[in-house]
């Protein structure tokens, strides 16, 4: 069986992701990316290996993608995640037109042709308003848990509205509203309309077109999922394997491209008619 | 990342060279000089009273080029300049009004100056402030805007030559001479040949691959069009690169080893990124076939010639109809749609400019209406023309990278 691996080192976390040649997942794992880039993305293509017991030499070709992608030093190549969050939404759900990522530090709005290639893209510019790092921020001036946030803000009956997705300010927003006896489900259902309307404003430069898919951490964050659906007015597809999904394009275009040069080495060897005698060669 | 130089670059960088000495010379000995704008200008008056320019624009870009703009920049700032303001504007107020100036030798004290554009209420702001900062006049060309259907009335013509005669009292009180409207005239077929050769330097890039980029490479030859026009020099400089260009195209030769994909360019490049900036499109083969910062001073490819016949008054139709800046934002659109048509490039790639938001306000609807509504892909970035603290390489890269991806991708899949 022929193996390949997609390492997607973001601004946040690192995913890791190895595949076999019927681009079934085999491998997986999820680091902090941190301050040690090169070492987060080595960790985290090891840690995948080790959870299955499959030996490094077996990948045959490694394709590192995110912001981090060139310190992917055992990458064999490297893809923006832009490409390959649209190549990895439109391999887990064919109908995607349209792919929404938000991680740690980018939102990404990016549309899909029906081949998987990327039509158009925009992307929030050099500043992290209204991303991952946003909803970090405002459970962390609630001091509640990241991963409760989201169902919080669903038992949210009367959402507060934030003057700003900025990230530096909403501390100061929310504890405003905290001195004026707003509850945290309700400032929490403001936070995520609010990083929703900053979306659509994204999803609307690029057109918008279903069927529409959502990649990146902020995925598994159900109040943000519901959110963007109500704005949408559509159903957003989402999985267990959104926040892989740069990993898993990467991975895609890797076992691709390790497919092509085993093909290309097969030819070498088969290509032609030989009689054995070295004549007519 | 090597690119194609050649006579042009060589010859470019000489003659270039030579007016910035004329310019030092004028600081010592005191021949007259006077500041101008790149934007349709009119040049050509000034040097038939032998009237050294001065073009606060061009300084302004070779600070940011040598990575000297910022401290300027800041200290205009600190002068109370706003951080919105074009840092242009900004990079030349502290270089004027601080200590490296005018007073430093190598550029003349002008002794006037010339706003030429009034296009943009910042550059007349600007040239409003040096005049009274240096003490020297200034001669305001009021160039009413072009008209939505392209064509100035013949009171407009009438309305910027009667202008123009009272800038030629100007520099016969400065010069001491008379205006000599022969001396004109030939002035005018010097640029007249230039502008011809300007011309057809860039209908070469109509052919693949073209010879140069009309982008980056357009650099070395805006100067001679916009800033030593009406001199032999410059007419001479085009008709080398013609030949040169010529000769590459014969041999089937670009600026880059190979070009992959045919690109037009909306606004200036990030000046203090140059080098980094052209090496994010090199690396993708994408070579620019037009692009719309080349036409800021003049647009000749569509056939306008200064005319000795009629000098002031072709002077005037370049100030008017015949320059990007004096155009609208849907005049813009047609022009690139014609470049992306005839020039048969693969994608738009607008740069827009923080600092300018005259010029790159309805850029987000330009990229709009070429990618939604004429399926043209485009790519649009933002950093600035002059100040370095907008450009962010990682982020400059990552869109550039994924768009050659989808552009390479989407290739792929119409040949298969
Ligand atoms: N269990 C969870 N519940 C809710 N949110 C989560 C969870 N895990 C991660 N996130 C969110 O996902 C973000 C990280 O997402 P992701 O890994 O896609 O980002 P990244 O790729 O590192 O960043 P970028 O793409 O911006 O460079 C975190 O900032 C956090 O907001
Ligand atoms: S302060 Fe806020 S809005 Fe400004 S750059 Fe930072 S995150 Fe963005
Ligand atoms: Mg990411």
């Amino acid at each position: 069986m022929i193996y390949a691996a997609g390492v997607d080192v973001g601004s946040t976390q690192t995913k890791a992701v190895v595949m076999d040649g019927s681009r079934a997942i085999v491998a997986r794992s999820l680091i902090q990316t941190g301050a040690m880039v090169v070492k987060a993305a080595e960790r985290s293509f090891v840690e995948a290996l080790a959870s299955v017991g499959l030996a490094r030499e077996k990948v045959k070709y490694v394709v590192g993608t995110g912001y981090g992608r060139y310190k992917v030093n055992f990458g064999d190549a490297q893809i923006t995640e832009i490409s390959c969050h649209a190549r990895g939404a439109h391999f887990m759900f064919p109908g995607t037109r349209t792919v929404i990522d938000i991680g740690g530090q980018d939102t990404k709005a990016i549309r899909v042709g029906a081949s998987g290639e990327v039509v158009d893209f925009a992307m929030n510019d050099k500043c992290a308003a209204g991303t991952g790092r946003f909803l970090t921020a405002s459970a962390e001036v609630l001091d509640l848990p990241l991963e409760k946030i989201g169902a919080l803000s669903l038992e949210g009956k009367d959402p507060v509205r934030l003057s700003t997705v900025c990230t530096v300010f909403v501390e100061s927003d929310i504890m405003s509203y905290l001195s004026q006896g707003r509850m945290p489900p309700d400032i929490l259902a403001g936070v995520h309309r609010a990083i929703a309307a900053r979306t659509m404003s994204l999803l609307q430069r690029i057109g918008m077109e279903a069927e529409y898919s959502m990649t990146g951490g902020v995925a598994r964050n159900i109040g943000m999922v519901n959110a963007l659906e109500e704005k949408l007015k559509a159903p957003l597809n989402v999985s267990s394997e959104s926040h892989f999904m740069g990993a898993i394009g990467a991975a895609l275009f890797a076992i691709e491209r390790a497919e092509a040069a085993s093909h290309e080495h097969a030819q070498a060897h088969l290509g032609g008619w030989t009689d054995g005698s070295g004549e007519g060669q | 990342m090597a690119e194609y130089q050649g006579v042009v670059h060589t010859k470019s960088r000489e003659i270039m060279s030579a007016w910035y000495d004329r310019l030092a010379a004028a600081a010592k000995n005191g021949t007259p000089s006077a500041c101008i704008m790149i934007s349709g200008n009119c040049v050509e008056i000034l040097r038939s009273f032998d009237i050294e320019p001065v073009f606060p624009e061009v300084n302004a870009l070779q600070l940011a080029i040598r990575k000297q703009s910022l401290p300027l920049i800041l200290k205009a700032e600190e002068m109370g300049y706003s951080s919105d303001n074009c840092a242009y504007v900004k990079a030349d107020a502290g270089y004027t009004f601080g200590e490296g100036g005018p007073s430093d030798g190598k550029i003349p004290v002008p002794n006037f100056l010339v706003c030429n554009f009034v296009g943009c209420n910042v550059y007349i702001k600007w040239f409003e402030h040096s005049a009274a900062f240096l003490g020297v006049p200034l001669v305001m060309i009021d160039v009413p805007f072009l008209h939505p259907d392209g064509k100035p009335t013949e009171g407009d013509v009438r309305y910027v030559v009667a202008q123009l005669r009272k800038l030629i009292e100007t520099c016969e009180k400065v010069t001491g001479k008379k205006f000599d409207i022969d001396r004109l005239r030939e002035i005018c077929a010097l640029s007249a040949r230039a502008g011809a050769g300007w011309a057809r330097a860039k209908e070469l890039c109509q052919n693949t691959p073209a010879p140069f980029d009309a982008y980056f490479d357009s650099i070395n030859m805006m100067g001679p069009i916009n800033v030593l026009r009406g001199t032999k020099d410059a007419a001479d400089f085009f008709d080398a690169a013609v030949k040169e260009y010529e000769e590459m195209v014969a041999a089937k030769k670009g600026p880059l080893a190979q070009e992959k994909f045919r690109i037009v360019v909306e606004g200036p490049p990030p000046y203090p990124y140059y080098r980094q900036f052209r090496d994010l499109f090199a690396a993708w083969g994408a070579v620019a076939v037009q692009s719309t910062y080349s036409t800021v001073g003049g647009i000749w490819e569509w056939g306008f010639r200064h005319d000795p016949k009629r000098p002031l008054e072709s002077i005037a139709e370049l100030m008017l109809v015949n320059n990007l800046c004096n155009r609208s934002l849907l005049q813009r659109y047609e022009q690139i749609k014609r470049y992306v048509e005839e020039w048969k490039a693969d994608a738009l790639v607008i740069h827009s400019v923080k600092s300018c938001r005259l010029f790159s306000a309805g850029q987000g609807d330009m990229r709009d209406y070429f990618a939604n509504q004429l399926g043209v892909p485009t790519l649009l970035v933002e950093s600035d023309l002059e100040d370095p603290r907008y450009y962010a390489q990682a982020m400059m890269k990552n869109r550039i990278d994924a768009f050659f991806e989808s552009l390479e991708h989407r290739k792929l899949l119409r040949r298969a």
